[in-house]
């Protein structure tokens, strides 16, 4: 448990899928122009992030992974499908998006009114392939520190995109210079708001 | 369209298509696109210039792809054919990568992988590929290939230079002997956010010399 809890922390806060990876980064910079719809596109992903991230972590542990196929005998020991990695996950994720849109357009039209344009951008951000991806790499032992880690990042994308959009909001009361206006300051915002955010470094429960 | 039949393989339209996303139309700074990959390989300048180049190759080949098919792709499912062109080339490239140079596919680690979602590829595929003939495809590919990578070769360079003290892993600053007279590395140079920032002022830099290119709000 104390294990979770500190996975969860830590992919919200440390290692922040937009300050820390720039995953995500041009859907952040696009959408952050209002507080209202970056909170829909920050919901869109976390939930999102919460399908796909388990769902890879099972194809990769019974499918790609060297020696995952041995449940289908002992034949299948050698195989080792990992190159089929970025092909498989994107294919997963787009076909989970689709699958999460006609979901929620069967159940939920108010929920799918206010998400309904983000769900298709959301198969080409970069911070869901990249979720996938880092739990790849780090290894992590069973489904449920995945999911933590999946929500977790999620989470973390969501909180970074609405207070980038609450600054823009406020900003436009600023001088700011002329060439600077826009996608410039925006930058430089975003590293103002990373280098906040590495206070957070080493944080351990 | 078919009157660009007997056109010279380098007129002058099809050379704007290789230099203006060197500067004007430039994907990163301009087109707000493939920020996600850039700022995160350019802590070094070697993995910036591997990046920088499978980017091309990538986006190159799968311009001149799907430019190819473009007539064959329904439209209903046009992404789908998209992301697979794309991701079976990035196999390709990382597995060439693993194979011949395997430090800096370490060092890229997930960020080789996340060229598939690369939005440079995408917008173009759409934005270009799926309207145009081949060879202005790949021309058009090889020039926003370019324009992406020279933007990471300058943070890169600036980074290296400022966070390292190194140019392309050579010593610079030591062989200037600028260490014993009490120079210090900017360590704040090596961190995530300062990419965000010299991103920030290079935009700052080129709109500042260029102003029909400042938003107006």
């Amino acid at each position: 448990m104390e294990n979770l809890l500190n996975i969860f922390i830590k992919s919200i806060f440390v290692e922040n899928m937009v300050f820390a990876f720039f995953l995500g980064m041009c859907s952040y910079l696009a959408v952050s122009k209002t507080v209202k719809t970056s909170i829909g596109l920050g919901i869109a992903v976390v939930f999102v992030l919460l399908i796909t991230v388990p769902v890879n972590f099972l194809i990769e542990k019974f499918i790609l992974k060297k020696g995952a196929l041995i449940w289908l005998g002992q034949g299948f020991a050698d195989v080792d499908l990992s190159f089929l990695t970025f092909i498989v996950f994107i294919a997963t994720i787009a076909a989970m998006v689709q699958l999460v849109e006609m979901i929620i357009e069967k159940f939920s039209p108010a929920l799918y009114n206010s998400l309904g344009i983000f769900l298709p951008l959301i198969a080409v951000n970069c911070a869901i392939l990249g979720a996938s991806l880092f739990m790849q790499e780090r290894e992590y032992a069973n489904i449920a520190e995945a999911t933590v880690f999946g929500i977790g990042s999620g989470i973390g994308w969501l909180l970074a995109i609405v207070g980038i959009a609450a600054i823009r909001e406020k900003l436009q009361y600023s001088n700011v210079p002329d060439p600077l206006k826009g996608l410039g300051i925006t930058f430089i915002l975003t590293g103002l708001m990373a280098i906040a955010f590495m206070g957070f470094m080493g944080i351990k429960i | 369209m078919n009157n660009q039949e007997k056109e010279p393989l380098f007129s002058a339209k099809n050379f704007n298509l290789l230099t203006a996303p060197l500067n004007k139309n430039n994907p990163i700074t301009i087109q707000v696109l493939g920020i996600c990959s850039a700022l995160a390989v350019t802590v070094k300048l070697k993995p910036a210039l591997v990046m920088a180049l499978s980017v091309t190759i990538v986006i190159a080949v799968s311009n001149v792809v799907v430019a190819a098919l473009r007539q064959y792709i329904p439209d209903r499912i046009r992404i789908i054919v998209q992301l697979v062109v794309i991701a079976t080339l990035v196999i390709l490239v990382d597995q060439i990568l693993k194979a011949y140079a395997f430090d800096v596919s370490k060092q890229l680690s997930v960020f080789v992988g996340l060229i598939i979602t690369n939005c440079i590829i995408m917008g173009r595929l759409e934005a270009f590929a799926m309207a145009n003939k081949p060879w202005q495809s790949f021309l058009d590919g090889v020039g926003n290939g370019a324009g992406y990578g020279i933007i990471l070769i300058i943070v890169a360079f600036l980074r290296e230079l400022l966070g390292s003290g190194t140019i392309y892993g050579y010593p610079v600053i030591e062989k200037l002997g600028l260490y014993s007279i009490g120079y210090e590395n900017n360590g704040m140079m090596i961190l995530p956010p300062m990419a965000l920032i010299v991103v920030g002022l290079i935009i700052w830099a080129q709109r500042g010399r260029d102003k029909s290119l400042i938003e107006n709000k």
